[in-house]
């Protein structure tokens, strides 16, 4: 299958604009949205990341018109999705967090209530049958596992052919085999033309499948742009362990340095060259590095980066220049390298 | 999950464009099929009205004994009928909203193209019919075995069975909202199923009252609709003697305006207290 990219970038259908929301009112109220800007093109797969409590899913629903934002403006396929929902709500489809079917009923039940109350519908079995779950049709929902519940209400976002498809952490309480499937599934309805958001913990399934993200902290969106925007400009890590009897001390690199203990975190920023310099002090002391690890900048890294510089500030704000990650708590000496 | 998506275009067809009606029809049917499921429920709704009957009869035959005016066969019929509308209506309903709420499936069929509106009736509809088709059995049937009257009025009879469908939906889902658990039920709808009961004129007819006990009964959110219905069936609501269809209008109007100013005081409850989700 062809992937077809995001085709005309100004051709969005998800535009958010200063977008807030708050709960309760005055000093005991809670702001959990502060003022999030996003853009979605037609055809692009964007993830939204975020710790826990940064406000992902209360911007979800606000982007889904589950309710009206307290400032700022939501545009999805050109209408308000609260206030014109009729006008909406045909043309996406939506997977909560968590599902919300009758245990009584059978996957097969479900799926006809839902198509009676969904325009344009596939046929259930052929919604079933996307999601795998075409065997346990005649199951009642209460018997079905964590992952495959997950999976019926997958089902039921793309009843409808949804032109924009919102996904709630899609993932979550899947094992990693129906954890590939979904992925499978959602890189194809992408392919396809489907507009999707999604959010989720995994940092892996946005480095996977999202064309952009963001990444959330504390109701502000941090940072954003492709995979490669956001891991740009972040160091890649070397981790060892040095021997027991000490006595030699480490060689200059172009690289910070991080000593805890026996432990030697290093993060550099051109990888090849700093491990070329530490393996060949290595070599001509003759000491055996434990535990040797080296890898690129992940999202991952740039991820709890961000999240812990965005931490150390209060209020929360935009991150500042990248580079400057610093792993909290570990003594720390710059090693500026004269060797080179 | 080996299957290529079909595209839009594929060898499948869409299926039609959702209206009202198809959704009141899908949530209808898979709420039917959940009552039929739950054996507490069925029970609940079936027998339980039933029992009441055979209270109701032992209520009205003594109170006959004191009264002699009374009308002991038609209250029965009448008291009966109300309590199916009432009973079945109210109290089921209000469980299944609750049932729903805690599963999450409230929130869920919100995200979908369903009006609230649409959602709280759509629940309702095997509630309604069950309530209705008991009501049929015995109205019908109670007329015809003990040789009442043809109803005077079926346009108030009309209005009345509107009026208190339609405000027992609004309280179904007001109570919903205090109460938490399926189980709690019964005791969250204690109130207001005794003002059914005791207070709308059903198991003690308000004729037999004290004029002061029966005007502020008569206030009751659920006598006026019930009243419009005995106005309309037999011409009288017991406070005068019965007239024929043009003077049951004048008979009806007080009753109309009450049961009217009810309905609005608990869909205004209902639009502000429901709750779509469990409180975390």
């Amino acid at each position: 299958m062809e992937t077809s990219q995001p085709s005309r970038p100004d051709d969005s259908v998800i535009e958010v604009t200063d977008l807030h929301r708050r709960y309760g009112s005055g000093t005991t109220g809670y702001h959990a949205v502060q003022g999030v800007d996003l853009t979605v093109g037609r055809g692009e797969l964007f993830a939204l990341l975020g710790t826990n409590g940064a406000g992902k899913t209360s911007t979800m629903e606000l982007i889904e018109g589950l309710a009206a934002p307290s400032g700022g403006t939501v545009r999805v396929l050109g209408h308000d999705p609260h206030r014109e929902r009729a006008a909406v709500r045909p043309r996406i489809g939506i997977m909560l967090q968590e599902g919300g079917f009758p245990g009584d009923l059978t996957a097969a039940e479900t799926g006809r209530a839902w198509a009676g109350m969904t325009s344009g519908t596939r046929p259930v079995e052929e919604a079933l049958e996307l999601v795998g779950l075409a065997h346990r049709r005649d199951v009642r929902v209460k018997q079905l596992s964590g992952g495959e519940r997950r999976r019926l209400d997958l089902a039921m976002a793309l009843l409808g052919r949804p032109e924009v498809l919102f996904l709630d952490e899609p993932s979550t309480g899947l094992d990693p085999e129906a954890r590939a499937a979904v992925w499978r599934l959602v890189r194809e309805l992408r392919a396809q033309g489907t507009t999707v958001l999604l959010t989720t913990h995994y940092l892996e399934e946005a480095e996977e499948l999202a064309d952009r993200l963001a990444i959330m902290h504390g109701g502000r969106v941090v940072t954003s742009g492709t995979v490669a925007e956001v891991i740009a400009g972040r160091p890649s890590r070397i981790s060892f362990e040095l021997p027991a009897f000490g006595g030699t001390s480490l060689p200059p690199l172009a690289a910070e340095v991080a000593v805890d203990g026996r432990k030697v975190t290093v993060q550099t920023t051109d990888l090849q060259q700093t491990l070329y310099d530490l393996l060949g002090w290595a070599h001509r002391h003759g000491i055996a590095l434990g535990a040797l690890d080296a890898r690129s900048a992940s999202l991952e890294e740039a991820f709890l980066a961000i999240a812990s510089e965005a931490a150390n500030q209060a209020p929360p704000q935009a991150a500042p220049p990248s580079g400057t990650a610093a792993p909290a708590r570990t003594a720390r000496r710059r090693l500026i390298g004269s060797a080179r | 999950m080996t299957t290529a998506v079909p595209t839009a275009t594929g060898p499948t067809t869409a299926g039609p464009r959702s209206t009202t009606a198809r959704r009141l029809l899908a949530l209808g049917r898979a709420e039917a099929t959940l009552l039929l499921r739950n054996r507490t429920a069925l029970f609940t709704a079936l027998l339980l009205p039933l029992f009441l009957l055979f209270t109701l009869r032992g209520t009205l035959t003594q109170q006959a004994e004191d009264h002699p005016g009374l009308d002991v066969d038609s209250l029965l019929v009448y008291g009966s009928v109300g309590m199916m509308l009432g009973f079945v209506v109210y109290y089921n309903l209000t469980a299944a909203y609750v049932a729903r709420r805690g599963e999450l499936v409230l929130k869920r069929l919100r995200t979908g193209e369903a009006r609230d509106i649409e959602i709280m009736l759509g629940t309702a509809v095997p509630s309604l019919v069950l309530a209705l088709l008991m009501a049929a059995v015995i109205g019908i049937g109670g007329s015809v075995a003990l040789h009442l009257a043809v109803p005077v009025n079926p346009l108030l009879m009309l209005a009345g069975l509107v009026l208190i469908l339609a405000t027992m939906i609004a309280m179904a889902a007001l109570s919903s909202s205090f109460t938490k658990t399926v189980e709690s039920a019964g005791i969250t709808t204690m109130p207001i199923m005794l003002v059914i009961q005791l207070g709308s004129g059903l198991f003690i007819p308000l004729e037999v009252m004290p004029d002061r006990v029966a005007d502020v009964c008569r206030l009751l959110p659920t006598t006026p609709a019930y009243q419009l219905i005995r106005v309309g069936w037999f011409g009288t609501d017991g406070s005068s003697a019965a007239t024929g269809f043009a003077g049951s209008w004048g008979t009806a109007a007080p009753h109309l305006v009450t049961a009217a100013v009810w309905l609005g005081l608990a869909v205004w409850g209902a639009v502000r207290y429901f709750r779509w989700e469990p409180r975390r």
